[in-house]
């Protein structure tokens, strides 16, 4: 392809995707605004008392599992096409010899928008570190991409509402700036597995890139079948667990254990949240049944950032760059922010 | 005869790259000598942050993700 020359196929080429995106997204919408109906028809149909806490479940379950996906594919979707924009080297790049302070605040927003995988998350450390990405703004990146991403906002805002997807998306990001800030400034540096601290880091490359408007929805739309495809099954479980609480867990019981009284159980709620591995996806529609049961705000998300940031699996992955000593300050320093965060949260909104 | 290096850990999406390196490069009858390269330290002295990364002729040309079939195509008869 010529820069020079407009090239009418390149042209043709971009015009026929942007259509065909904006015909599908008006029919997402089409088909969205008609599901309420669509599920208390179906709900209609099963042999089940209208009024029974069966039905209740049931109409949560039928129109709650089409509403997420429906919702999630559009926040991936979208998603997927801005990080199309990034790249980890491009993000290194930018975060290279950055002071602390500044430089883990750009980490933590770019952990949002960079495409990363677990999977990447040791050649990604391993590259940062060595092309002198200071320690403490490498671990406020690898704080904020897991926890922070579009998975957990979309599910949060289509269940929960958009203000605490505002909420969690903020104080998510300020766990990410404030850990990495204090483990940068504890000078772990000596804590990094030897080998770690003796690569020596070719020239940092960046990929160019020639992407056109038409490979950017096409990776939008990989983002949808690739995290789609992933966690629907997540979901339902979830949606199902969610489900169940709905119709059967007495309101009572939950205040009282994951209510604002009960003190104790913001750490407890944190220590549960380690073991259990699950993404945002199955966790959050387990939130949303907590919250209309009556759990506090601040124990339910301090519940949710401890599943999804805190995981044996990731722990794990860290320990074949760092001591088992740097890996326990790290899930130390994030659970004392996700503490912080439940109390705060269950002392400002009571 | 070109010699490929693969970079990546031994996750699902760098067997796939090398697949598809492998596949591409008998349909365009190239000659290639292809060397994963699953070692840490090793994938980062290529100065890449993300993988599969793929090397060829020493000249880093992907990072990050799955390649596109008709861009390898494009590096192997390059």
């Amino acid at each position: 392809m010529s820069a020079k020359t407009p090239n009418l196929s390149a042209n043709s080429q971009a015009f026929i995707s942007v259509a065909a995106t904006l015909a599908a997204v008006a029919l997402w919408f089409a088909v969205y605004w008609r599901l309420e109906d669509f599920s208390a028809r179906v709900v209609g149909w099963l042999p089940v008392q209208p009024d029974s806490r069966m039905a209740e479940a049931a109409r949560f379950f039928v129109y709650d599992t089409p509403k997420v996906l429906m919702l999630l594919a559009l926040v991936v979707f979208a998603m997927g096409i801005v990080r199309s924009f990034f790249s980890p080297e491009r993000t290194r790049a930018l975060l290279a010899g950055r002071r602390e302070g500044v430089g883990n605040i750009a980490a933590a927003t770019l952990g949002v928008f960079t495409p990363f995988c677990s999977c990447s998350a040791v050649p990604l450390f391993v590259g940062f570190v060595s092309a002198g990405v200071p320690l403490g703004v490498t671990f406020s990146f690898l704080i904020s991409a897991p926890m922070v991403n579009e998975v957990a906002l979309g599910l949060l805002f289509a269940l929960v509402g958009w203000k605490v997807a505002l909420v969690y998306l903020v104080f998510g990001m300020t766990i990410a700036i404030v850990c990495g800030w204090v483990i940068g400034r504890l000078h772990l540096e000596g804590w990094l597995e030897e080998w770690v601290r003796n690569v020596r880091a070719g020239e940092a490359v960046i990929m160019p890139d020639h992407s056109t408007v038409a490979d950017r929805i096409g990776a939008g739309l990989e983002a949808v079948r690739d995290i789609v495809g992933k966690v629907w099954l997540w979901i339902i479980i979830g949606i199902g667990v969610g489900a169940v609480i709905h119709g059967y867990v007495p309101t009572d019981l939950l205040a009282s254990i994951m209510g604002r009284g009960a003190w104790w159980s913001v750490p407890a709620v944190v220590l549960l949240g380690v073991p259990i591995y699950s993404n945002a996806a199955g966790i959050i529609p387990v939130v949303e049944a907590l919250l209309s049961k009556g759990a506090a705000l601040g124990t339910t998300l301090a519940f949710m950032m401890s599943v999804i940031a805190l995981s044996l699996p990731e722990m794990v992955i860290l320990r074949k760059v760092m001591t088992v000593r740097l890996v326990a300050v790290f899930a130390g320093v994030v659970a004392a922010g996700i503490l912080a965060v439940g109390y705060l949260f269950n002392a400002l909104f009571s | 005869m070109k010699s490929i290096k693969v970079l990546g850990p031994g996750c699902k999406r760098c067997e796939a790259t090398a697949d598809m390196v492998r596949a591409e490069a008998q349909k365009l009858g190239v000659a290639i000598d292809l060397e994963k390269v699953t070692d840490y330290a090793a994938i980062a002295g290529f100065g890449i942050a993300s993988t599969p990364g793929i090397v060829i002729d020493g000249k880093v040309v992907h990072a990050g993700g799955l390649p596109k079939p008709e861009d390898v195509a494009k590096w192997l008869a390059a």
